[in-house]
């Protein structure tokens, strides 16, 4: 941050335009360069979530996947929160990461923060 | 001459209206008036204009076509130019014929052309389809024009990206029509977010500047007189740089002055 987005920021203004612009451009670039669109990555995003749900509990409400971009090189990155291991692995069909199975793990297992970068 | 001192650059941008054409004209300039034997090809045959910027337009007889149909030899089709002998035009082929030019012919004519010449320029057509894909067929260099615009970057990023596809190296960045004042302000695309988002090292940037409006309607590059203004100094630079020479890139922001000036750049302080 500049001292000018800095006083901008103190006195509600807008920030300058070029910031704007820079943080435009790198997210549309992220899609661009990865060639998904916003729908398939949210596909991509359940189906992660689908496999790795079979062998962990994942904390649903603080997952997050998206494309991150550095130096022309883009990266899926996903955080997804473990609750806990599960002692079996579930089959492909019994895994869905929806609010039912969320409901009934238990909290008491310290939350472990797995990041993967693709 | 051998083929392999010769050195084959596109000059490509996605986005039209940046800058290739004058950049094209007047790096072919300031090559030739460095001493060095250059050929422009103008591969943007549909809507070509390079000639128009080279003040070429009336004397164009024949094309690459021609040559490619052995209707004429090579020498006939170059256009050379009568202040600078050293820099040829080439037309890759004539705006009625829309359909002939293939990435083949391209290889055979730049062939041709690296035969003769120290340096052959390639003005690539806008967009990044067909008339990209024949104008980089040959290419072993490129320099990718942008100006601090966010449609210019996207589009220049798409270009890298298929370049690179292409082992296309080493890619160069020039950066067009730069404001210094908007820049200081924030209001533009700072040079270094371009060149953190694209990831290419910087080889030219040029200030906006009205003699290039000027000497396009006198069809004389700016850098064919010696002209003192941003924009020609900073285009003969790229052309030092091209030819080896270690120039140092002008700092827009020391190009604006004065106490406004001053303050815009402490308010640019990074403070975190």
């Amino acid at each position: 941050m500049t001292l000018r987005d800095f006083i901008d920021r103190l006195l509600g203004r807008q920030t300058a335009s070029a910031t704007t612009a820079r943080q435009r451009l790198q997210l549309v670039l992220a899609h661009d360069r990865s060639d998904l669109n916003p729908e398939l990555l949210e596909q991509m995003r359940r189906e992660i979530l689908e496999v790795v749900s079979r062998y962990v509990e994942i904390d649903l409400e603080e997952v997050d996947v998206s494309l991150e971009t550095e130096e022309r090189v883009t990266a899926l990155v996903a955080n997804l929160p473990i609750k806990r291991a599960r002692p079996t692995p579930l089959e492909a069909a019994e895994a869905k990461p929806d609010p039912e199975s969320k409901a009934e793990a238990a909290t008491d297992t310290p939350t472990d923060t797995a990041t993967a970068s693709a | 001459m051998t083929t392999a001192l010769s050195r084959t650059i596109l000059i490509c941008s996605g986005k039209g209206g940046v800058g290739k054409t004058t950049l094209t004209a007047n790096l072919g300039i300031a090559l030739a008036k460095q001493g060095a034997s250059t050929a422009v090809l103008d591969a943007d045959f549909g809507l070509r204009n390079l000639d128009l910027l080279l003040g070429l337009e009336n004397r164009i007889v024949y094309t690459a076509q021609e040559v490619l149909a052995e209707s004429c030899r090579l020498e006939q089709a170059l256009v050379k130019h009568k202040q600078e002998p050293k820099l040829s035009l080439l037309p890759a082929g004539n705006p009625r014929m829309l359909e002939w030019l293939t990435p083949d012919d391209m290889k055979k004519i730049v062939g041709m052309l690296e035969e003769r010449f120290e340096f052959v320029l390639i003005d690539c057509p806008a967009g990044i389809e067909d008339g990209f894909k024949n104008a980089a067929a040959a290419a072993k260099e490129a320099l990718v024009v942008t100006t601090p615009e966010v449609s210019a970057v996207r589009d220049a990023d798409r270009v890298i990206g298929l370049l690179q596809t292409r082992d296309i190296q080493p890619i160069q960045l020039v950066l067009n029509r730069v404001r210094p004042k908007m820049m200081v302000n924030q209001e533009m695309l700072a040079v270094s977010d371009v060149t953190d988002i694209l990831a290419l090292p910087l080889v030219g940037l040029v200030l906006e500047d009205e003699q290039v409006i000027v000497s396009t309607n006198r069809g004389e590059p700016l850098t064919l007189n010696g002209s003192r203004s941003p924009a020609g100094l900073a285009y003969t630079n790229v052309a030092r740089r091209l030819r080896g020479e270690d120039v140092p890139i002008i700092d827009p922001s020391k190009e604006s002055q004065g106490f406004r000036a001053r303050l815009s750049r402490l308010m640019q302080t990074k403070i975190f």
